[in-house]
Parts: C-alpha cells; structure tokens; sequence
C-alpha cells in the first residue's frame, strides 16, 4: 500500500486537492444557494444531462487540450512561457487571412491552412526562445509582451485587411467551404478538430517519453546542470521547445477558427494560454493526463453555466475553485510531511529486513 | 495630421496622459520592489482588482473615505501576503500562484459583487465615495503647465511622491538594502544574517501596498465604481513598464509615462478612424527589444567577470557553478 502510495504520490496529490476543490464547492453553494439541493444538482450533473452540454464539453475542451499540450512541453523543458496565449491568436488571424485568400481543393486546403497556422506560431514564439538561449532574457517576460504584440497585430490584419464589411460587428471574411472542418457526427458541432487536438495530445506523449529528444527536454527540466555535463545542448533544447509550443498552438487556434466559428471574430484576448497553463498545472505537464484535466475544467465551466442559468449561484464559482486547486497542486510541500513519513517508513522497514 | 497634432499638442491631452499613467505606475513599482527581491510578483491584476473591489464596497456601505482605502489595501496586502506563505511556505512556484490568485481575485470579486448587489456588471448602483481632485497652489495659476499638473485626483500625486519614496527606501535605508541582497544573492545575504523568507514576504507586501494604491484610484478615482475585470491587464502592463524601466524608480516612472502617451495616442488615433493597433504595440515591442539589450548587458558583465576570475586564478570555481545556470 505505501510503495504504491509513494509510486503515484503526485497523481494522489492532485486528487487531494481536487476533492478539496469540489468539498469547497459544495460548502460554497451551501452557503450562498436559497436551494442548496437543486444548485448542486445543476452543478454537478447539469453538463451531463443532456446530449448538447456533453457535445459542449468536448469542444471546449479542444482549445484547451491544444494549449495545455503545447504549454505541458515547455514546463517539461523547464520554460514558463505564456506564449500559447499569442501564438494562438496570431495563428488565427494568420491562418484565417491565407485561408480568406487561396483557392483550392479541401483535401489540400484544410492542411495547408493548418501548417501555415502552426508555422507562423512556431516563429511567433521562436522570438521568446531565442532571446532566452542567446541573452537569457526573461521568457516570461518576452513571451508577455509578445502575446499582446501578437494580439494587436492580428486585430490590425483582421479589421483592416480581411473584415467581412457585411457582418455588423468586426469579424473576418467567412472562410472558404474548402478550408473548414466538417463534423465526425453530423448534425452536431463535434468538428475534427477535437480529434486532431488528440492526436497532438497523443503525439507530445510519445514525444516526451519515446524519444530521445523528449529525454533531453526532461532531463534539461529536471536538473539543467546535470543535462548540460551530460552533454545535451541547452539552447537546442530551449528553441526546440518554444518551436513546438508556437506550432501546436497555432494549430489549436486555427482548428478553432475552422471547426467552430468560421471566421476569426476575437476582439478581445481570448484567454486560451491562461487555460492551457491550468490544465497543464492539474494534469501535471504530461499530455495525456491533459486530456483529462481539459475534459474536467470544461465540464466544471459548462457545470457553472448551467448554474448560472438555472440555479441562482454566478458562474464565477469556477474561477474560485481552479484557482484553490491549482494553488494546492503547485504547492511542493502541500501532504509534504505525509509523504515524508511514508518514505522514512518505508527506509526502516528495509533496513530492518537486512 | 494637423488635426492629430493639434490634439496631441494640447493641454488636455497632457493631462490624459497623467491620468492614465497613474493605474500603471503604481502596479510597476510593485513589479519593480518585488523583482528586485528576487521574487517577481505577476500578481499584481489580482492584487488591483480585488482592491478596487473591497475599496468600493466598504466605502460604499460605510461612506467613510478612510475606511474605503484601508480596506482596499487590506485586501491586496493580504492577497500578496497569501501569494507570500505558498511561494516562500509551501514551496509552490511563484509564477503559477500567481497566475491562479490573479484567476481567484477575478473570480471572487464578480461572485460578491453578484452576492452583494445583484448584480454581475458593475457596482454603479452603490454611492461609493471617491479620491478628491485637488489643486495645487502656485502651479495651477501657470499657463499651460499648472493645467497639465494642477486639478490631478490625490492618488495622481500619491504615485509621482511615491517614485520618490520608493527610491529612499530602496537605496537609502537598511530594509532597501536588505531587499537588494536577497534579491542579487539570497544564499550571501543568508550568510551574513539576513532573513531572505521575511525579506522577501516584506517585499511582496509592499508590492502589495502598490497594487492596492493603483487599483483604489480606478474604482474610486478613474471611475466611481467596480466593474467586472477591470484591471483590463494593466498589472501585466505594469511588467512591460517595470522591465522597460529597468526596476528602477525613475526609469520605472518614466516608462510608465511612455505608455501612458502611447495609450493617449492610441485613443486619440482611433477616433480619426485610422487604423490604431500598429501603435498600440509598439511599447510591447520596444518592451522585447529593451529586454533583450538588458538581458544582453548583464549576461556579458557576468561573462566578463567570470573571465577575469579564471585569470586571477583563484576561488573562481564556486562562483563559476553559480552563474553559469538560469
């Protein structure tokens, strides 16, 4: 019981502090909620109890799962990099602009579109990665700047240059029919985007824990001095993992563009990197645990919306609660003494096996 | 263009710009304080907002001004404070407590607003006192410059002294120097007797005070009440401002000026319909390039100093272990 304990110690510490979050949540709807009883219900089974609201999880989870993804590689190099955020958007707009403007055949269209997306988000945060590995500025910081860089540059290319004049409201041109996701069921807006938003999940697993290069991206994120004595190349690693976060998230906001909206219609940050590091955060950085913790933030915000609109408790609720879990995940020495004990234990019993 | 320059050229627009530079450069000197500690504190838009927010309330239900900005600072210290025990207690990595306490306090002031009054947008149904407007005696009689200067709200004034203060406190008194050491080197300022945790939890509490100041004169000042995200990024404008600055008190002020009049132009541009969002980010790119240059310079200062060592020869090992890294 206690080596399995301390095998899947941080999988267990997650759960912990997502059993305080829903603890907290119900105390919170106790108190606040006229009736407590049918809000708990809308909360918690609300976003399963109807065919929409699951079709609802799963694309709001999309985005989520690109971003987190593309983040989970740069935390596992050891790079905080905010730039989901703008490689994201500039992407978008980007990929929205070249889609608006190239006329060809669908089997040709959607993955053109979708590499010139990724690119342009791969150089768009090649910029944090190289200010970084030549000068050691801040990524943090350049990456911050960059997003809203990226925003205003989008707007500009948008409102100025691809604005459908038709629309009313300040949105690009429609994309053409040939560079827009269909749906793996019809009738329903589960486009294939999600399935891609997968298989990008699937692919980073398989990056970080199968290849070598993975290897090096872990070992420069678990010691940097050792990986460099042992011969990886830091600023290979560096660039390579600002490359790859750029491309995935660009991908992740031009399958938005295609498979939900039709057109690039952000006027204000949309927020998907901020999303993307939360899941990151609760799934631990590893990409199929992201999967996962995107389904559950979506289903805890659809949760919120049907509370919102249904019971008479605001939706900001989730805010309060993701932030609560993700302060106790990143807390190290959050159940630290526990496992500390556990490991003492354990070392005794051993030494008295001798 | 004639039409942009006059606009620009006059005195209201100068006036503008102190206006808008105000919710900057207090959220700077907070980046700055807290950077220098070592301990950079992203959360001041957290901090702003839920100051802004505790500040309408209490002077809302209790009319008192002074109640009002106690409060305000009460709830941001404490925030900071909360930000304090789990980076420096808990072991938790500061960037991403931040980032959830800045998620938290956009969270939980739209969930009181909503318990409290009803309502989810704003709290302009609440007669919530405001920051006076003063005029400055002697100034405000001179042409064009006493218009300019003169007429700002006191928390206008209260960020231009506190420029100042800042920098007493920084570089001339015993606190200011500790902060400095546990910043630069946290195990040399140890060894000589200083306690890096509470230095820097001091640190994160001033950053604390800042935010507070610059989110009360938003909701009390800018405006006369709390809406919803308010804030509108200004703490993670303040990053750009403190870094362009350097964490310097003047140069801090003087980028949060520049912001301000990149702001002010931006607003006045796109009134004349010509497209403003190219120069709207220009400050973030000159932000990225200054970074750069900074990063640049002190990354070969320390090349330079390593290279010297090895030519002297002697005790260079150590020191070398510890500045090849981050």
């Amino acid at each position: 019981m206690e080596k399995w304990i301390l095998k899947y110690f941080t999988l267990i510490r997650v759960m912990i502090a997502l059993i305080i979050g829903v603890i907290v949540t119900i105390l919170m709807i106790y108190l606040i909620s006229e009736y407590p009883g049918e809000s708990l219900k809308y909360f918690f089974t609300g976003p399963l109890a109807s065919k929409g609201r699951l079709f609802n999880i799963l694309e709001m989870a999309a985005p989520m799962i690109f971003c987190g993804v593309a983040i989970a590689i740069s935390f596992q190099a050891d790079q905080f990099n905010l730039g989901a955020e703008g490689s994201f958007i500039i992407a978008a707009a980007v990929g929205t602009a070249f889609a608006v403007s190239t006329n060809m055949p669908a089997l040709l269209h959607i993955p053109l579109v979708l590499i010139v997306a990724g690119v342009t988000g791969a150089v768009w945060s090649l910029i944090p990665g190289i200010l970084k590995a030549k000068w050691n500025a801040s990524e943090l910081v350049s990456s911050l700047m960059m997003n809203y860089v990226a925003f205003y540059f989008s707007l500009y290319l948008i409102n100025s240059h691809f604005r459908d004049l038709d629309a009313g409201f300040l949105v690009s041109l429609r994309l053409p029919e040939t560079a827009v996701f269909g749906q793996f069921i019809t009738g329903t807006r589960m486009h294939f985007g999600i399935i891609l938003a997968v298989v990008a999940a699937l692919w980073a697993y398989y990056f970080l824990y199968h290849t070598t290069s993975g290897y090096e991206f872990r070992q420069t994120g678990y010691n940097k001095s050792f990986a460099r004595f042992g011969g990886i190349n830091i600023i290979k690693v560096i660039i390579l993992s600002q490359v790859l976060l750029g491309f995935i998230a660009g991908v992740g906001g031009m399958s938005e563009v295609m498979g939900i909206h039709g057109r690039f219609l952000w006027q204000g940050q949309p927020g998907y990197g901020w999303d993307g590091i939360i899941v990151a955060i609760i799934g631990r950085s590893h990409p199929i645990l992201i999967i996962f913790s995107s389904l559950l933030l979506a289903y805890l915000r659809v949760g919120g919306q049907v509370l919102n609109l249904m019971g008479d408790v605001p939706a900001e609720l989730v805010n309060v609660i993701q932030s609560l879990i993700i302060l106790l995940i990143t807390a190290e020495a959050f159940l630290g003494q526990w496992k500390y004990r556990i490991t003492r234990r354990q070392a005794e019993r051993e030494e008295a096996a001798k | 263009m004639n039409e942009l320059f006059s606009s620009i050229f006059s005195v209201n627009f100068g006036y503008a710009i102190l206006r808008v530079m105000t919710p900057l450069l207090f959220p700077a000197m907070g980046i700055a304080v807290s950077t220098m500690a070592g301990s950079q504190n992203i959360a001041m838009e957290g901090a702003m907002l839920i100051a802004a927010f505790f500040g309408v309330i209490v002077g809302a239900f209790s009319g008192s001004l002074w109640l009002a900005l106690l409060a305000g600072i009460a709830a941001a210290v404490l925030l900071c404070m909360i930000l304090g025990y789990f980076h420096l207690k808990l072991k938790a990595d500061i960037f991403l407590s931040a980032v959830a306490l800045n998620m938290f306090s956009s969270g939980i002031t739209v969930f009181l607003l909503f318990m409290i009054t009803g309502d989810k947008g704003s709290t302009s149904s609440l007669p919530s006192p405001v920051f006076p407007s003063i005029d400055i005696p002697l100034v405000e009689k001179i042409p064009v410059i006493g218009d300019i200067i003169s007429g700002h709200n006191i928390l206008t004034y209260v960020a231009l002294v506190s420029v100042f203060l800042f920098y007493l406190l920084m570089f001339k008194t015993p606190l200011g120097l500790r902060i400095r050491a546990v910043g630069q080197n946290p195990d040399a300022a140890e060894s000589v007797g200083i306690n890096v945790n509470r230095t820097k939890m001091y640190a994160l509490m001033l950053s604390g005070l800042f935010a507070a100041l610059g989110g009360l004169y938003l909701s009390m000042g800018y405006v006369s009440w709390f809406s919803k995200d308010m804030t509108a990024g200004r703490g993670f404008i303040a990053i750009a401002a403190a870094t362009l600055g350097g964490m310097m008190p003047l140069g801090t002020m003087i980028s949060s000026l520049f912001f301000a009049l990149v702001s002010a132009v931006a607003i006045y541009i796109a009134s004349l319909n010509i497209p403003s969002e190219l120069i709207q980010l220009i400050p973030y790119l000159i932000t990225v390039v200054a970074l750069a240059v900074f990063s640049g310079r002190a990354l070969k200062g320390r090349r330079e100093k390593i290279a010297a060592e090895d030519a002297g020869g002697t005790e260079s090992v150590q020191e070398k272990n510890n500045t090849g890294d981050n």
